[in-house]
């Protein structure tokens, strides 16, 4: 299934409906790589609140979308991560390094509002 | 008497319950007749062994008598449950008072040689009868031992249980000092299950409270070691990708030093001398500004 990618403002949502197979993964970077640049977005959004799992793959493709991100001279963040998630990640391993995180949407939301503020 | 016929009598005993069970009725009418004396003998075999030093001399007299009529009883009928039942309620009432296992195991093996002496003492002239009474004596009397023996360590196990049940309870408050920020103090050694049931009440904490900083005091943590450190830093990592912030406040000189010398990776690790300090980070990375009533008043006056 492709996920739905909503243009608001200045942001990206990219709001993740179902499990997500390796190619829709990758669809969905390389549609948000595509469309940041399209609509000339500041940030993307990447809501993962449905994901009961994230194996080494999801976690690489996530990490790839956001450093593609910046590439393209935008910000990432991603929200929603739950807690058994975060937990089963930290223990094998699995980080999203300097990506920016946050609780859900009206917080990334929040979080991005800010930066935009201070800068 | 030579070995063969030894086996051949312990042989007869077992082929035959219905004379087992009559010496049995035998043993236990000599066991009625001599109680008082056998349990004075008794008590005073486990004064003198100082044996259940918690508890005064008329206590072991209580509970003397009331072990050796079950004693009897379970040679008379077989049936341990009786006892079995009793042995739970006596561990029940003395565990509390600190009485050991080998005190316990001591005390009814001391009843068991007491009572063979006894044996020993009225059949020494017929050894052939002897022989029989202890084929048929000395497996109930084993039985008994095991049982009551096996009762104190299952009750002792069942309070240990209990207890760290109560304990792991008690021991990961996640709270809420103000909107957004939680405090996780943690007392006393973090074993691997308590670090990851630390970290998963952590985590539900932050997606209840909506935390977006998390301050986790160790100052009652007397020690840590590698594992616990990289639970630590996992607990972090976790928090962090639920996007709260973690400080970690209260190391103290031993633990860094520790730190340090285990070469954890501290980088992601925001690290604030003691829980006020901590505390007070968080409020500045929250927005907040705490100032003294007078001061706010003045502000409000310039301004």
């Amino acid at each position: 299934m492709r996920v739905p990618i909503l243009k608001q403002g200045d942001y990206l949502i990219a709001s993740i409906q179902s499990a997500l197979s390796d190619e829709d993964l990758l669809q969905l970077r390389d549609d948000l790589a595509e469309q940041v640049g399209r609509y000339r977005s500041k940030a993307a959004i990447v809501d993962v609140t449905v994901l009961d799992v994230m194996d080494s793959f999801a976690v690489r493709t996530v990490r790839a979308i956001a450093h593609m991100i910046r590439l393209r001279g935008a910000e990432t963040v991603i929200v929603g991560i739950q807690p058994e998630v975060a937990f089963s990640m930290v223990q094998l391993g699995l980080t999203l390094g300097d990506v920016a995180t946050a609780l859900d949407l009206e917080e990334g939301l929040a979080y991005l509002n800010q930066q935009s503020r201070e800068s | 008497m030579d070995h063969a016929a030894l086996s051949e009598r312990t042989k007869e005993a077992q082929d035959h319950p219905e004379a087992t069970l009559m010496l049995l009725r035998e043993l236990v009418a000599h066991l009625r007749q001599n109680r008082t004396q056998l349990r004075e003998e008794w008590a005073r075999r486990i004064t003198e062994a100082q044996l259940l030093t918690a508890m005064t001399r008329e206590e072991i007299f209580i509970e003397a008598t009331s072990v050796y009529d079950n004693y009897i009883e379970v040679l008379e009928t077989g049936s341990v449950e009786a006892l079995q039942a009793y042995a739970r309620n006596l561990s029940e009432r003395i565990i509390p008072r600190g009485v050991e296992t080998h005190e316990v195991v001591g005390i009814v093996l001391l009843l068991r040689d007491v009572l063979a002496r006894s044996l020993f003492a009225k059949y020494q002239t017929d050894f052939a009868k002897l022989n029989r009474i202890l084929d048929a004596y000395e497996p109930a009397a084993n039985r008994i031992a095991n049982t009551v023996a096996v009762g104190f360590v299952q009750e002792r196990e069942r309070i240990i249980r209990q207890q760290q049940e109560a304990i792991r309870e008690l021991s990961t408050p996640v709270l809420q000092v103000r909107e957004r920020l939680l405090i996780l103090p943690i007392i006393g050694v973090i074993d691997p299950q308590r670090a990851r049931q630390l970290t998963e009440q952590l985590l539900r904490g932050i997606r209840t409270n909506r935390a977006k900083v998390v301050v986790i005091d160790i100052t009652g943590v007397p020690s840590v070691d590698a594992t616990v450190a990289n639970h630590l830093v996992q607990t972090v990592d976790a928090s962090r990708l639920m996007g709260a912030n973690v400080i970690v406040t209260g190391l103290s000189s031993e633990i860094a030093q520790t730190l340090v010398t285990i070469g954890v990776d501290l980088s992601k690790i925001n690290a604030i001398g003691d829980l006020q300090g901590g505390i007070e980070e968080a409020e500045r990375l929250l927005g907040y500004k705490v100032l003294m009533a007078l001061e706010a008043q003045n502000q409000k006056n310039v301004g």
